[in-house]
């Protein structure tokens, strides 16, 4: 395939770009085949053209076209201004960036619908208007909208004339956005000066952690039972396991493990030994089946007379019923010294919806103080974000006041189960809430153990397309560290600047690390050695500030959240980051920015500059030097 | 700070000398049970966290100790916080008695014997409900200041000066003594200004027609524009009345302001509301019969209905573990921030009026004296970037609210009262403030501690400043000479109140602030910090605030030492020797900072996130619990009567210690303050 066969209409002139509290832009559009480009005129006076738009076609989530047959002015942004009693605004007929509809719409071509040659047919007649400018006479100044709906919840619409570009570029966009094939992704052709290819790409994050682990204990040692990822396709090569048991007792138990996903450690607790892990389900099945193995493997993760906890993260009742799949759970008496506690976490299509219907909240301006309110909670997403907290705590609670480890794992192993073991580490362990370590936790515990980033972020809020395997696991994830962050300003060496970089990364990147679904696909794809790894990129001194937290001071101490709801809040930063400006905020951050700097180096500096000024030979001339 | 420190080892012998003192000083009203012992208060976030310990009746406070423990946890609410007090039925551990506070203070007690809680219960619903204003706190509250401190305190806020600033009297603008002697409006001050063609005939023409005879009077002058926010009550115009001087009233205050060809007539209240009281002979103007005027309703509920929302709320703040669905809907049922949203939008109406169409403004409710208050102080407070300085907003209060005669103590049930008087009306405003300061950070001199601490006065009756319902009853009362002035407290204390991101270059702080309108989606949240005060488990645990106050200060002393020592540096003659010194002594007091915001980060418990793990039998408590519950435990000291408790002694963010100020308080713990409190309660026994 050839990315020229899906660009009908490479460049148009005079589009004119709008986007929510910002100005309208005029410019040339050009589609490339992964971005796409809008450069504003020059003014004349040989000013150089500013690029205004510079967007990965893969951010686009949804496209939607709007052809308007006679001329007229493009709507006025959504006005940012002091408004008053909310009314109509008198000079527009309709509300700027009306809140997207789900189904069909008279007028509204998606993505989902196939190409149509009809399309002018259906095309929206701009009525005369009563009041106001005089009806354009040229018919053939036609032109077309185009709205873009991007995974980073961003909305912009286009404005383009002429009708055939209009729907040339709309199905340009479409087509590019749509491309599913990894190896034709942008990552494979991003090419930043400042980094080299190889750079970035943590070296085996599983035998580093567990380098530090066997400082502290020897019970446990890294197996690559799982070499060619033969054992487990969604395991890394190396994983690390209690050192009795064998690779032949491995194989067995991955056998009755859902996906292959038998129990591997996820944490160390060093303070007192005790660990969490994490797995599929056990297949037991209908015939309540065992595995001699499997139970040999958890039994030896516990002395004599131990105990442990194992958190499922579904309801008693779905798990039994997943037994009739050939799925089901520990059963007490094959595993006497473990006990079962269900904890159901949301997660595919429920987590999808819920977290469409709080975009489509978030957008919705008609919304009054009345209903939003009742809107936010039928959204659910908050109690998702509550009870994903809970769980993570009580995981927490097991290792760190109980004393007992603690196996986590829900159905496949890779969502939810991944949820809890992560936001867990990050409440009890300090080197994880720093920005090396958060990253060393993404990669161990999201990327490695086998998220599967591409089926889950393949489509953001907006898509139309019909929903197959996308969840918000992730994003939920960077919502509980969010919340986390916000009850404890000073724990976190990141800020939220970071966690609004990863979930854009997640779903459209400029480079690799988020491809795939696991870290056997990764290599098929040759991931590590043709892209980019984000870690290298936000290494980079420059960017790394960015994403610093200026309050943190290491805080070796546990961080317990309260999970009551006045204490958890809608991440705005995240939710209306394009609908409301946040320049209040931002300059309340950069104040922050600046007292602490003003503390730290400031006065170092001053001091410096003093010192060496009065430290240098006063009599030497030193200013104005000819 | 030193002072605090004072008191931090001798606490304990204090506390009680001093409430063996108390008890046996109750005055008039007679304690039956004065002492109970083995009260257990218990925690609503958890359980298990049940305190055990004495409860004391003194003459005006509770207090709980509880016993044991090293730290000698006390809870202190003052009397004229109880708002309700209810006796629940006896169960086998005890008689359960609930404590309801004006401030947001809920406080479970169980006391074991069935008699001994029916004693408490009788005592403290005496003392709850005092009939004189005699028996009010405030009038034995003494803070050893001596006269000329308390005359010196009453003048900090000085609303005459307050109209000059706004470049009045002007030629547009007078004050008038129409009202000297209260002789024309009893609810009105007796300084009032009125535009300079209104005479005295048309003043107490305006004012017949009048409910209460609360006239138009000038609340805020924009000298830039010279338009105007007036104020008044509802004319009493029944279907059809007119009143020559009421309209000349309306001419006088639109010829004021030259720039303009009308005014705003704004009535808060529901259309509906204003309607009704047509039937009473009272309303609203007709468009017809004034000349220039385009009139307005803006919806605001009534007392009643603002009692009930909030009502609703706290109910939803009681819950006992509430899924975010009972919360949310709870809320949202409640109609709380929709009110908030109502008020905040008339503010903003009327700003933009004043500031971006240069009209005046004439605001009224029914009496004028409630809604009308709340929508020109957050009018003000909008427009002017003085009244969001901790000097103005106290000027703010002391304009809007108690020279024009917002009725306190029935409002906030001071004296007992009728209780369908009662309502949150200031509350209400305090919380816009709130609403305010979290979406301009930077706009705003003083911190959210600075508005709970004045929403608890305004219920505390520590102070004078709220007390009765009217200038005239003040004064009358004498209060300025038999009480104290609650701004002259917060004046001294004011380095606990500053908001570090405040600074007077900043552009944010200039100007009309533009809070934002739509989408109203989450523009307006739940202010947990006033509503669930009380639990700490609840808020964020390391306040950014009180850091960067700390950081703040420490660079300021680093640069005047550094001024300091580059001076004797540049007078030294060998330099190289002392510029080693100095830089590493800079080093040392970096590490410093870091070391102690570090060092007392936060510790915390775990909430009860599940309740099966009780049934597991797991091993004994580890050290580490204990450790942690001890640090616990002094937190709740936080929840004594004295708010300036809690803004000074919040362990669990523990960056707190970093104001003390000392270079070397690096590594200290924390100070202990209840000493102040019991100092405070000597003075009274006294």
């Amino acid at each position: 395939m050839e990315f020229s066969e899906l660009i009908k209409t490479a460049t148009v002139e005079s589009v004119l770009l709008s986007c929510a509290g910002q100005p309208a832009v005029k410019g040339t559009l050009c589609i490339t085949s992964h971005h796409l480009l809008l450069s504003s005129c020059p003014g004349g006076d040989g000013q150089p053209s500013a690029v205004e738009l510079w967007l990965l076609i893969r951010n686009v989530d949804a496209v939607e076209k709007r052809l308007v047959l006679s001329h007229r002015p493009v709507p006025p942004s959504v006005p940012s201004s002091m408004g008053v009693i909310p009314r109509c605004h008198p000079g527009t007929a309709e509300p700027p960036l009306p809140p997207l509809p789900r189904g069909p719409r008279q007028w509204a071509l998606t993505s989902s619908s196939p190409p149509c040659p009809r399309v002018q047919n259906v095309g929206w007649y701009q009525p005369p208007r009563s009041s106001g400018s005089p009806r354009d006479n040229r018919l053939a100044g036609s032109s077309g909208t185009i709205t873009l709906r991007c995974k980073d919840l961003k909305v912009l619409q286009l404005e383009i004339p002429g009708m055939e570009e209009c729907l040339n570029i709309a199905s340009s966009i479409e087509a590019l956005s749509s491309v599913d094939s990894v190896m034709m992704m942008y990552p494979f052709f991003h090419r930043p000066q400042s980094l080299r290819l190889e750079e970035g790409w943590p070296l085996l994050p599983v035998e580093q952690y567990f380098q530090q682990l066997a400082l502290q204990t020897t019970q446990w040692r890294l197996s690559d039972v799982n070499r060619d990822f033969a054992v487990c396709p969604t395991y890394p090569p190396a994983v690390i396991v209690p050192a009795a048991v064998s690779e032949e007792t491995l194989r067995r138990a991955a056998r009755f493990r859902q996906g292959g996903r038998f129990p591997v450690l996820s944490y160390y607790h060093s303070r007192n030994g005790t660990v969490m892990l994490r797995s599929g389900q056990p297949l037991t099945g209908p015939n309540r089946k065992r595995c001699a193995e499997d139970e040999m493997l958890l039994g030896s993760v516990l002395d004599d007379g131990e105990r442990g906890f194992i958190i499922d993260t579904r309801s008693a009742q779905a798990a039994k019923q997943a037994r009739m799949t050939g799925g089901g759970t520990e059963p007490k008496s094959s595993y006497p010294q473990w006990k079962r506690l269900h904890r159901p976490l949301e997660r595919g299509r429920p987590l999808q919806e819920s977290f469409i219907k709080l975009v489509e909240a978030c957008n919705d301006a008609s919304l009054g103080m009345d209903r939003w309110l009742g809107r936010l909670e039928s959204c659910r997403w908050l109690s998702h974000v509550k009870a994903a907290l809970s769980t993570a705590c009580l995981a927490a609670q097991c290792l760190d006041r109980e004393e007992s480890s603690v196996l986590v794992h829900g159905a496949e192993g890779t969502d939810t189960t991944l949820l809890v073991t992560a936001l867990a580490q990050l409440i009890l362990e300090p080197g994880c809430r720093t920005l090396k370590g958060f990253q060393g936790l993404l990669e161990r515990e999201w990327i490695q153990a086998g998220h599967p980033f591409h089926l889950r972020c393949a489509h953001s809020a907006y898509s139309h397309a019909r929903l197959k395997q996308e969840a918000p696991l992730f994003l939920l994830f960077l919502d509980c560290v969010w919340q986390l962050s916000r009850q404890f300003p000073f724990s976190l060496e990141f800020s939220e600047g970071l966690l609004l970089t990863l979930f854009d990364n997640a779903y459209a990147s400029d480079y690799g690390t988020f491809l795939c679904n696991n870290e056997k696909e990764r290599c098929l794809c040759k991931v590590k050695e043709s892209t980019h790894s984000l870690w290298a990129w936000l290494d980079q001194p420059e960017e790394r500030k960015k994403y610093l937290n200026p309050l943190y001071s290491p805080n070796p101490l546990v961080i317990w959240p309260s999970v009551e709801p006045q204490s958890i809040q809608l991440w705005q930063g995240l939710f209306f980051r394009w609908i409301r400006s946040s320049q209040y905020l931002d300059e309340a951050w950069a104040e922050i920015w600046r007292l602490v700097e003003g503390s730290n180096t400031a006065v170092k500096e001053s001091t410096e500059s003093r010192l060496s000024r009065s430290l240098s030979d006063p009599t030497a001339p030193t200013e104005n030097e000819r | 700070m030193v002072y605090r420190w004072l008191f931090f080892g001798r606490k304990n012998v204090r506390t009680l000398r001093i409430i063996t003192f108390l008890c046996q000083n109750v005055g008039t009203v007679r304690i039956v049970l004065p002492q109970v012992e083995n009260v257990r208060l218990l925690d609503r976030l958890s359980s298990r966290k049940a305190a055990v310990g004495t409860l004391y009746l003194t003459a005006t406070h509770v207090i709980f100790v509880e016993n044991g423990s090293e730290t000698r946890k006390e809870t202190w609410v003052l009397h004229s916080q109880i708002s309700s007090i209810e006796k629940q039925a006896t169960t086998a551990t005890g008689c359960p008695l609930l404590i309801r506070c004006k401030n947001f203070q809920v406080i479970q007690l169980v006391i074991p014997q069935e008699r001994d809680c029916h004693d408490v219960y009788i005592s403290l619903i005496r003392l709850a409900r005092p009939v004189k204003y005699e028996e009010l706190y405030c009038f034995s509250f003494n803070p050893k200041l001596d006269k000329e401190e308390r005359e010196k305190g009453w003048k900090l806020v000085n609303l005459s000066e307050e109209y000059n600033r706004m470049g009045i009297p002007n030629s547009y603008w007078q004050i008038s003594d129409v009202n000297r002697e209260y002789g024309v409006c009893d609810s009105y001050p007796t300084e009032v200004y009125v535009p300079k063609s209104a005479t005295a005939h048309i003043i107490v023409g305006s004012s017949k027609f009048r409910s209460r005879r609360r006239f138009p009077a000038l609340s805020y002058y924009c000298k830039d524009n010279n338009a105007s926010i007036c104020r008044s009550s509802q004319p009493l115009s029944g279907f059809s009345a007119r009143c020559l001087e009421d309209e000349q009233m309306l001419q006088a205050i639109r010829k004021a302001n030259p720039g303009s060809d009308f005014i705003y007539v704004v009535d808060t209240r529901p259309k509906l509301n204003a309607m009704a009281n047509r039937a009473a002979g009272k309303g609203y103007e007709n468009e017809d019969n004034y000349s220039n005027i385009k009139f307005q309703f803006i919806g605001i509920e009534n007392i009643h209905v603002m009692r009930n929302s909030l009502q609703k709320m706290l109910e939803v703040c009681e819950m006992k573990s509430p899924s975010m669905s009972d919360f949310l809907w709870g809320l949202e049922n409640s109609g709380w921030l929709k009110h908030i949203k109502a008020i905040m939008d008339a503010g903003i109406f009327i700003a933009k009026a004043v500031a971006e169409e240069g009209v005046s403004v004439l605001v009224h409710c029914s009496d004028g004296w409630d809604r009308t208050a709340q929508v020109c102080s957050v009018a003000s407070l909008l427009l002017d970037p003085h009244y969001r300085t901790m000097k103005g907003f106290m000027v703010l209060i002391e304009k809007d609210w108690v020279s024009f005669g917002h009725k306190f103590n029935h409002r906030y049930g001071n004296l007992d009262g009728d209780p369908k008087e009662i309502s949150p009306v200031i509350d209400q405003f305090i919380e816009c403030v709130w609403q305010l300061m979290e979406q301009f950070p930077c706009a705003f001199e003083f911190n959210e501690r600075f508005l709970i601490h004045i929403q608890h006065h305004i219920y505390s009756c520590q102070f004078g400043n709220f007390l009765c319902n009217s200038q005239k009853e003040r004064r009358e009362l004498k209060i300025q000479e038999r009480t104290y002035s609650l701004w002259a407290h917060l004046w001294k204390n004011r380095a606990d109140y500053l908001n570090p991101l405040y600074r007077p270059d900043h552009r944010q702080i200039w100007g009309t602030l533009h809070p934002q309108m739509a989408p109203c989606n989450f523009l307006y949240k739940f202010w947990s910090g006033m509503y669930n005060r009380f639990e700490k488990g609840l808020h964020p645990r390391q306040s950014v605030t009180d850091y960067l106050m700390a950081v703040k200060e420490e660079t300021q002393q680093l640069e005047e030492e550094l001024a300091v020592l580059g001076e004797r540096l540049a007078n030294l003659q060998k330099l190289q020797l002392n510029g080693n010194k100095v830089k590493s002594k800079q080093q040392d007091r970096s590490k410093e900072l870091a070391l102690s915001a570090s060092s007392n980060s936060l510790a915390n418990t775990p909430q009860e996130y599940s309740n099966d793990l009780k049934s597991f039998p797991s091993r004994s408590p580890s050290q580490g619990d204990e450790e942690d519950s001890a640090l616990i435990l002094t937190q709740d000291n936080l929840k004594s009567s004295d708010p300036d408790l809690s803004a000074n002694s919040d362990q669990e963010s523990g960056v707190e210690d970093l104001s003390c100020r000392s270079p070397s308080a690096g590594g200290c713990l924390p100070s202990e303050d209840s000493g102040k409190d019991s100092d405070e309660a000597v003075c009274l026994a006294v």
